[in-house]
């Protein structure tokens, strides 16, 4: 059974509701702050893996791969030094999680970089934020130079032994540098093209060297297993997928904005307790659970639990559980023009399927969306999603393929009727 | 007269330089200076870059011409960049979109004849809990209605040349 928390907008990762924040380290001190990370430095690095990996930190950039699994794939034996690069360029469309962190309270990111730095034995981190967000960089540096100053980072962390320099990386406007191998090559300069793997960055990432690359919240969640103890961590979701979340909620709904909860919350409880219901009280008629890229779903999953593994048996994904619903009179076929338009726009252009198929799929949606499409064009349009799948170097294809096909599966009606009747039956287009 | 930054420009691009274990890696971050400094990445501005960090200036070409936010063409002194993904989208950001186009008599890619407004439509800026945004400059502006786009435009109007608070920390680029 999941507790709902009385003020979802307040938690163990959310700290500052909207409008508040925390940018003063004595601040974040006198509300516990760098307990956490004391409580790492105290243990041996392979103790505190052992603890983050009790945890089940599942990754919270969207793939949910464990962190302490991840971490554990460093080789022993690699002489080149070790790099930890946290993903702060969030894009996904329906995503604005990692954004509170890094402008309303950079210090619990940054001490969640520390602890996991000293666990995998990295002597600089790189967290890469996106350009757009100009404020959040300059926080963050703030920030970063406070905790320099008093002594939190540098030649010894808290007088340890253990150096560690936070570098924030500025982006330049390219969601694909979110894929963490573009990301790297992003870092390194050149355009944020993604690697083909193996080899792994773990063991050949940043300049060739080991590599462990994470997510923000995920940052955030490792400081609170060092906080409370993995146990009491796990407590706070499920067995299996342990810690509290951050959901999101846009479209049309009453109260959009960033909740708390443990996983495993329904999208009934975010939609209509967290989110005050719908605008105008209409019935739902799709809702994509977490971002843009996983499949859309309808009214009839209401009582889904987002966790990973139950919304993956409802035909869809937990991704960044930023959900995004949208009314009754709402044109499906609209709303999929502008998910496809946006993966045609950011695909990087390396492989042909996606390079070529992206720019198909935003042609045919548009084509039926302003009335020109011909018949049989949804099967051309599911037959093109479906040669982009599993055929690409990174996950970008796929993330413009399952958004087609669940959209033209759904609401298949509604796409014939723009076919046969010549326009739009919503007139949105 | 040719390109080069400002002392203060230079101080920063030392800092910069400093983080990295080589040179290309400081390449980004040295673009999005130049970028501010020059108000947009002409060619100029691009071998200026690469002589700066001693770099092939292929590679610098490579690269900024792969970065949306690296502008390759003057803008307005008030750059509005409308999101249009979906979350945006749904909220009502076509209808933002087109009240701005015809009330600064420009479309998406354009910039009014005075250069003080430049508009485009722009992927998801992940603010969509606040949808639909609008940033101008650094600066988000959330929630955003007909009206308040229309008081946004005023107190751009009226700014003083050095930026004024609507463009956000850093004023105008």
């Amino acid at each position: 059974m999941i507790a709902i928390p009385a003020n979802p907008t307040r938690g163990h990762l959310l700290r500052c509701g909207p409008g508040e924040s925390i940018l003063d380290l004595a601040r974040h001190q006198s509300m516990g702050g760098l307990v956490a990370l004391r409580k790492a430095l105290a243990m041996q690095p392979a103790a505190l893996i052992d603890e983050v990996k009790k945890a089940t930190i599942r990754g919270r950039g969207g793939a949910g791969f464990p962190a302490g699994t991840k971490w554990s794939f460093l080789p022993k034996d690699n002489p080149k030094p070790r790099y930890l690069v946290i993903n702060a360029d969030e894009g996904e469309p329906g995503t604005f999680k990692d954004r509170y962190f890094l402008e309303q309270d950079p210090f619990p990111l940054l001490e969640g970089i520390a602890i996991s730095a000293y666990a995998i034995g990295a002597h600089t981190a790189f967290l890469y934020v996106r350009g757009e967000f100009v404020h959040g960089i300059k926080v963050l540096e703030d920030a970063v130079e406070q905790m320099r100053k008093a002594g939190v980072l540098g030649r010894s962390v808290l007088g340890s032994p253990f150096a560690l320099e936070i570098v924030v990386h500025p982006g330049a406007g390219a969601y694909i540098c979110g894929e963490e191998s573009a990301l790297l090559e992003s870092i390194e300069g050149k355009p944020g093209r993604p690697r083909n793997r193996p080899p792994f960055p773990a063991v050949a990432g940043l300049w060739a060297c080991p590599t462990i690359i994470n997510n923000v919240e995920t940052m955030a969640c490792v400081r609170l297993v060092l906080q409370h103890g993995a146990d009491a961590f796990l407590a706070m979701g499920l067995p299996k997928d342990g810690g509290p979340k951050i959901y999101g909620l846009s479209g049309h709904v009453k109260r959009p904005g960033l909740y708390e909860a443990p996983l495993g919350l329904t999208l009934r409880t975010l939609i209509y307790d967290f989110g005050g219901g719908t605008i105008g009280d209409k019935p739902i008629k799709g809702i994509i659970p977490g971002g843009s890229s996983t499949p859309v779903l309808g009214p009839d999953a209401l009582d889904v639990a987002m966790d990973f593994e139950r919304i993956k048996a409802a035909g869809s994904m937990l991704g960044t559980a930023a959900a995004t619903i949208f009314t009754e009179g709402t044109c499906p076929v609209a709303v999929l023009l502008r998910i496809s338009r946006f993966y045609a726009h950011e695909s990087c252009g390396q492989c042909t399927p996606c390079r070529d198929g992206t720019g198909w799929l935003e042609r045919i949606v548009e084509s039926i969306e302003h009335g020109t499409a011909r018949p049989g064009d949804c099967d051309v349009l599911l037959s093109a999603a479906n040669q982009i799948m599993g055929n690409t170097i990174c996950a970008l294809g796929d993330a413009a393929a399952l958004p087609v096909i669940s959209f033209v599966n759904r609401f298949r009606d509604d796409f014939e009727a723009h076919i046969t009747g010549r326009a739009c039956p919503y007139g949105a287009a | 007269m040719a390109l080069a930054f400002s002392p203060d420009a230079d101080r920063e691009f030392d800092r910069i330089v400093r983080r990295y274990p080589n040179r290309r890696a400081a390449l980004i971050p040295t673009l999005v200076l130049a970028d501010r400094q020059f108000g947009y990445l002409s060619r100029e501005a691009m071998e200026y870059v690469a002589k700066r960090l001693e770099l092939p200036s292929a590679w610098v070409l490579s690269t900024a011409t792969f970065y949306t936010l690296l502008r390759k063409r003057p803008t307005g002194r008030f750059h509005l960049q409308v999101c249009v993904n979906v979350a945006c989208y749904l909220k009502g950001a076509d209808q933002l979109g087109d009240h701005l186009k015809k009330r600064l008599g420009i479309g998406f890619g354009e910039v009014t004849p005075d250069g003080l407004f430049s508009l485009e439509g722009v992927q998801c800026l992940a603010a969509c809990g606040t949808a639909p945004v609008i940033q101008v400059n650094d600066a988000y502006h959330e929630d955003m209605t007909l009206d308040k786009v229309d008081a946004l435009i005023e107190s751009l109007r009226t700014a003083p040349a050095d930026g004024g608070a609507a463009a956000g920390p850093g004023g105008a680029r």
